[in-house]
């Protein structure tokens, strides 16, 4: 195409070279520079930056406004209040997951609450061997609930969680393990759309009925709660509490930068191009099932963090937070805010939690439908969610549009 | 059918990574220099053997022991009316449909029925669907990028960087599939004829020695399809290529040996006046 024949039209139709061109085949010059920006300026895109920098922001200005400045002042921000905080970025980084997931690999995913649960549950574990004798019945190795049921010995599945280290392993592989094992079985099938939805909505069903039971071991239908303290920092302090919130909103910082890393990588566009279009991705070579198992295990890992840093915030975890209609709400928040675009994410679950929280105590009676309802505003009226409303605006080089 | 232009050929040439000497080339040569998994072996001439392959769908016999053989670096062109058994055939080659009955080997040592889509991809097989099929929110380029030989593991990818060398075959096959100013587009901005010359893009990064080509020129202007002609006759000769096309004006414009199937099974094979003049196929084919 260096030397062309001049069809007419053709330079409409863009296959010869712009007359303004100084050279014939040169790309413009900004396009150059859009597609060689090194992958670190390829992850930390504006958006990005402007992200993190603000959760930054708020790992330190809200822990401050809590410990540095008086309770009678307006400025002070209660104890109470920075729980609810933590709360909300570790459910920002499980919306991550699910957007991953959903978002970017067009797997609707109708049950990762359940990865959620796990590594609560695992946290939990460890937060209930932290309590040692100081429990109601006193006793050193075992938790209140196996006293209770005149268990004689710890499960083995219980051993050595009295060690954090131990319970962040558990944090990881936990999720890890049962999404591999689901996602292998389910993706080397094939199964796809609405059948592996409702799969999914299955496995966190299944567990959240597992977990009720007390032969289980994980304390039956009231779960674990009455937790004391944390590597030896006692949890019902501002200052640990305060450092809870810091630290998941740093995780929370954390997690985001690793989803970016991962979408504007080359696997991360490969994940793009199954969602988009499975068959020609396999068709050039691709093993689509080892990219979705992948994909799967590393947002059901995210989730499982999301839920660890949550359970000594809230002080309590139990089974239902494997119940469906949860799985379905972390879908709502990732809706709304916008899929396949992380700030989008982030930004559905702190709004419509935040929504949440005031709508249950101003108005208890209608937030479930104002919760439906803005599912189906945002589905009929904003298919790309709040941030297709930004995204709407021309961007330049078109690597912008995929994070 | 005028020659195409000694400019498209050397490009051509160079695309596929092989110069004109005698000696078979290593796939891939300009590529990445990836490990490529194992080419096929034509030392007798032949890329594409399909031996009595039957398929049929609840009792319908979209095949019916259909033997063919493509030669190394040929290009065929494969009429037929519908449910002639084209894409079937494709389906069989791609590993997409397993026959009930016959045998299907790439080369003399890949036996195609033994193996699943990505391998067969990887092996060389680049296939073209009917539909155009890109990444519709992805780039031109990385529409390119990721149809590219190399290493196609999870993990890698993760990490993979562009290597020079790698953007400059980039490069190249946006020259020649005409789309060198959109390389920024999204894919799904394209016009039609622009998204089936992508198609034939990205299965040339994957460096293919057999590409199965789905009716190229369906919806397109007369200018398009000429220039698809130009493409592909550039491209014969370094690649086997297999087209299916409905459009005779094209077929023409482009074929050397047509082949014409009809209810599964082979009716005529040769050199296009030869097979345009066989009464049969007038009867079932270009007579309607």
């Amino acid at each position: 195409m260096s030397a062309p024949k001049v069809t007419p039209g053709a330079a409409d139709r863009g296959l010869l070279p712009h007359p303004r061109e100084p050279r014939p085949g040169k790309p413009a010059p900004e396009a150059v520079a859009a597609a060689r920006r090194s992958p670190l300026a390829l992850v930390l895109d504006r958006p990005t930056l402007f992200v993190v920098l603000v959760l930054a922001l708020i790992a330190v200005i809200v822990p401050l406004l809590n410990l540095a400045v008086p309770e009678h002042s307006a400025l002070h921000v209660r104890t109470y209040t920075v729980g609810l905080l933590g709360k909300y970025a570790s459910y920002a980084l499980l919306a991550l997951a699910v957007d991953l997931i959903w978002g970017y690999c067009g797997i609707l995913t109708l049950g990762h609450a359940a990865f959620f649960a796990l590594g609560g549950y695992a946290m939990g574990m460890y937060l209930m061997r932290e309590i040692g004798a100081r429990g109601v019945y006193g006793n050193p190795l075992l938790p209140d609930f196996m006293v209770f049921l005149n268990w004689k010995a710890l499960p083995w599945y219980w051993r050595g969680l009295d060690h954090f280290w131990l319970a962040a392993v558990l944090v990881l592989a936990a999720p890890a393990m049962l999404a591999l094992v689901f996602g292998w079985l389910a993706f080397r099938s094939r199964v796809t759309g609405v059948y592996l939805s409702i799969m999914t909505q299955a496995l966190t069903y299944a567990l959240m009925l597992a977990f009720f039971r007390n032969e289980t071991g994980f304390g039956g239908n009231n779960g674990f709660t009455g937790f004391k303290d944390i590597l030896g920092f006692d949890l019902q302090a501002s200052r640990t509490r305060v450092a809870l919130f810091a630290v998941t909103v740093v995780v929370l910082a954390l997690g985001y930068l690793a989803c970016r890393f991962v979408v504007t990588s080359r696997t991360g566009r490969v994940i793009q191009a199954v969602r988009d279009a499975e068959s020609r991705a396999r068709f050039i070579g691709y093993r689509v099932e080892s990219y979705k198992l992948w994909a799967f295990v590393f947002s059901a890992v995210l989730a499982g963090i999301a839920g660890a840093l949550y359970v000594p915030q809230v002080g309590i975890i139990n089974p239902s937070e494997f119940s469906p209609i949860n799985s379905i709400e972390i879908v709502i928040w990732v809706a709304i805010g916008g899929r396949g675009t992380l700030y989008g994410a982030l930004a559905g679950a702190l709004l419509v939690n935040y929504a949440q929280t005031y709508f249950t105590q101003a108005l208890p009676e209608i937030w479930l439908y104002a919760l439906g309802g803005l599912f189906i505003g945002a589905t009929l009226f904003l298919p790309g969610g709040l941030a297709g409303l930004i995204a709407r605006r021309p961007i330049a080089g078109s690597r912008a549009a995929s994070g | 059918m005028k020659p195409p232009p000694r400019k498209l050929r050397s490009l051509a040439a160079k695309l596929s990574g092989r110069s004109r000497s005698a000696q078979p080339p290593r796939i891939g040569a300009l590529a990445t220099g990836a490990p490529l998994s194992s080419g096929p072996d034509t030392s007798h001439g032949v890329i594409l053997y399909l031996e009595e392959i039957t398929v049929s769908f609840d009792g319908f016999k979209a095949l019916d022991a259909l033997t063919l053989y493509i030669e190394t670096g040929e290009l065929r062109c494969i009429i037929g009316p519908n449910g002639a058994g084209k894409t079937t055939m494709m389906d069989v080659v791609t590993g997409k449909t397993r026959p009930d009955h016959g045998s299907a080997w790439f080369g003399q040592t890949i036996d195609l029925l033994a193996h699943t889509e990505p391998e067969i991809a990887q092996a060389g097989i680049g296939r073209k669907f009917q539909k155009p099929t890109v990444f519709e929110r992805h780039s031109v380029f990385e529409n390119l990028e990721l149809s590219m030989v190399g290493d196609r593991s999870v993990w890698r990818g993760l990490i993979a960087r562009l290597s020079a060398a790698e953007r400059e075959r980039i490069e190249e096959v946006l020259e020649a599939i005409g789309l060198a100013e959109r390389r920024f587009a999204p894919a799904g901005a394209l016009s039609h004829g622009e998204k089936q010359w992508l198609e034939i893009g990205m299965l040339l990064m994957q460096n293919p020695r057999l590409l199965l080509v789905d009716e190229p020129v369906a919806g397109m202007t007369p200018q398009e399809t000429e220039r698809t002609a130009e493409l592909l006759t550039a491209l014969a000769g370094h690649h086997s290529i297999v087209v299916v096309e409905h459009d005779m004006d094209f077929v023409r414009s482009i074929a050397r040996r047509l082949t014409v199937l009809h209810e599964g099974r082979v009716l005529a094979d040769g050199p296009i006046e030869q097979v345009q003049a066989d009464a049969r196929v007038i009867e079932v084919y270009l007579g309607e």
